[in-house]
């Protein structure tokens, strides 16, 4: 479905592209919106008194507005744009980490974190003197919510955690975590970077006290994401970086801060990239969350159904009811690597590898899976692609294992 | 691009009866080569009688290309001197890559009969012609690395 929407699809029809939990395929509205801005808009915001320049801040200003409520956060304010996920989670393991953590402190994260959550908190730790504490996963790939009871405590000072798993595709229970830090006073982070696409994300009704997202992985263009804060959490952290926009007064001696969410915002902020996200989200909502839940649960449990039937093939993670758009699988005898390339003669776009989760692949006993995920405009036909290249992949090797043998 | 030329029978058979693969008791040498976009690793392990080579295994995990590769490098470079092992190495890094290593040359003409390095050493050596199989690896950029890893870590090994 709507697959006429995006260009590089449109243009490639024997493509099948089931990578979009690294990065979706992205419509004509957000590249026509990033061309339009610069076409007609482009100035640098919140600095020039001349009508060109206060243009701009009006369209950066109603991107933020935009995007602030595809993710029900009431107060656009309290939005602050990153590169994405990952410079979100740096943002506050280093603004928040630094001036918080102390030895004897502890952080929580998990064993199925993205590197992008794992390693700035691994960081921040030894930075600190803090203590690192991993919720580790039950055999089916979830969060070994018993562990995660035992590790937070009076000494936990952040849980982070990952909302859905890139790797796994598994959706964790953000209400009992939260429950569970707030007892014990801790700062609730959670990765929000493979449930935004994917799911309806209501931060206000949410409870975690800080949210990222990458907007390349919603239909937005690379380069764009956010943190998304409760407003006292906000405006009680130190500015990260320094610059121009971020500052009230700069004196000799000391400066001080502007106002949410500038004071995160340090330089010339990237406009486009905001207006091709508020056209994303915009086109996202237009086809509506709910529905492209359904159509990829739907993908997800024929593929896992027919994937399940095929000899030698191990499926990771929780049954697909309860993944979200991530299919990750290994093919006894077949590297995924292998299985990638030989999927790629048939047009068929897969990840393989440890998918920025190495702690993961250990746990998992594996150097690395197959993940094919999807999203909006996969459609049956990228299924059964997918299944023909398997087949191919297991027929190449069974062939050679009997020519030798 | 076909697949037939990048898994071709030969490597789909040491891909599955790796040669040469496992410890290596009592190595002189040890060099550990790593790709971390992929997570493949092996481990190669020398034993030297001066500048030969007399005894060479791999261990490791990685896909069919990287383990066919380390099986088929640890027999072409066995009994063979340090000198012709790195003139191998040129050649196949050729081979996968349609282009000669940059700086890594044995005095510029690697592969030429009769010739020899500064220390009078014979870099002369053919190529086992099993090594051929490689040449699709050229047409399969995003695979060249996992073909020559074995390789790199050999040359690791010799010239550290």
């Amino acid at each position: 479905m709507h697959r006429s929407d995006f260009p590089l699809l449109a243009a490639s029809p024997g493509l099948h592209y089931l990578d979009s939990a690294a990065t979706t395929q992205k419509p004509a509205v957000v590249l026509d919106a990033m061309r339009e801005f610069y076409e007609t808009s482009n100035a640098n915001p919140h600095r020039g008194a001349y009508e060109l320049s206060g243009r701009a801040t009006d369209r950066y200003q109603a991107a933020r507005e935009r995007v602030a409520r595809f993710f029900g956060l009431g107060d656009p304010d309290c939005l602050i744009f990153t590169r994405g996920t990952t410079e979100a989670l740096n943002l506050v393991a280093q603004a928040w980490g630094r001036r918080e953590l102390e030895p004897r402190d502890e952080v929580v994260i998990t064993a199925m974190d993205h590197h992008a959550n794992f390693v700035p908190w691994q960081q921040i730790a030894i930075a600190t003197g803090a203590r690192l504490r991993i919720c580790e996963l039950t055999p089916d790939g979830r969060l070994d919510m018993d562990h995660m009871r035992e590790l937070i405590g009076p000494r936990t000072r952040v849980v982070a955690f990952p909302h859905v798993s890139n790797a796994l595709g598994t959706v964790n229970p953000v209400a009992d975590i939260v429950a569970l830090a707030r007892d014990a006073g801790a700062l609730t982070v959670c990765d929000g970077a493979q449930a935004a696409p994917h799911m309806p994300v209501h931060f206000d009704t949410l409870g975690v006290d800080l949210y990222a997202f990458s907007g390349h992985k919603i239909c937005g263009p690379m380069g764009i994401g956010g943190l998304l804060g409760r407003r006292t959490v906000l405006e009680s952290l130190p500015p990260w970086q320094h610059g121009g926009d971020m500052i009230q007064v700069v004196q000799d001696e000391f400066s001080s801060w502007n106002v949410l969410p500038h004071k995160f915002e340090a330089g010339t902020p990237n406009v486009a990239d905001a207006v091709g996200l508020a056209a994303a989200v915009e086109y996202v909502d237009g086809i509506g969350l709910d529905t492209i839940l359904a159509h990829e649960r739907h993908l997800l449990a024929l593929a896992t159904d027919r994937l399940a039937a095929m000899d030698g093939l191990t499926i990771y993670g929780p049954p697909a009811a309860e993944r979200s758009g991530v299919l990750s699988f290994t093919m006894a005898d077949v590297h995924p690597h292998d299985l990638a390339t030989i999927l790629d003669a048939d047009g068929v776009c897969i990840r393989a590898g440890h998918h920025c989760a190495q702690p993961l692949m250990r746990r998992l006993h594996v150097p690395a899976t197959a993940r094919a995920s999807f999203y909006l405009y996969n459609d049956e036909s990228d299924v059964d692609a997918l299944m023909r290249g398997l087949q191919r992949a297991a027929a190449l090797f069974a062939v050679a294992g009997s020519a030798s043998d | 691009m076909s697949l037939d030329d990048l898994y071709q029978s030969i490597i789909l058979d040491h891909n599955r009866r790796p040669r040469n693969q496992g410890p290596l008791e009592g190595a002189d040498r040890e060099v550990h080569g790593h790709n971390p976009l992929c997570g493949d690793q092996v481990t190669i392990r020398l034993k030297m009688d001066g500048t030969t080579i007399t005894d060479v295994r791999f261990e490791g995990s990685g896909c069919a290309i990287s383990r066919a590769s380390a099986s088929m490098m640890t027999s072409a470079v066995k009994g063979r001197t340090t000198a012709q092992a790195l003139t191998l190495f040129d050649n196949f890094h050729e081979l996968v890559t349609g282009a000669p290593p940059a700086g890594t040359k044995l005095d510029g003409n690697a592969g030429t009969p009769g010739m020899s390095n500064a220390s009078g050493e014979s870099t002369d050596v053919k190529m086992p012609r099993e090594l051929a199989a490689f040449a699709g690896v050229a047409r399969f950029p995003l695979r060249v690395k996992c073909a020559s890893m074995a390789w790199h870590a050999l040359r690791e090994a010799l010239v550290g």
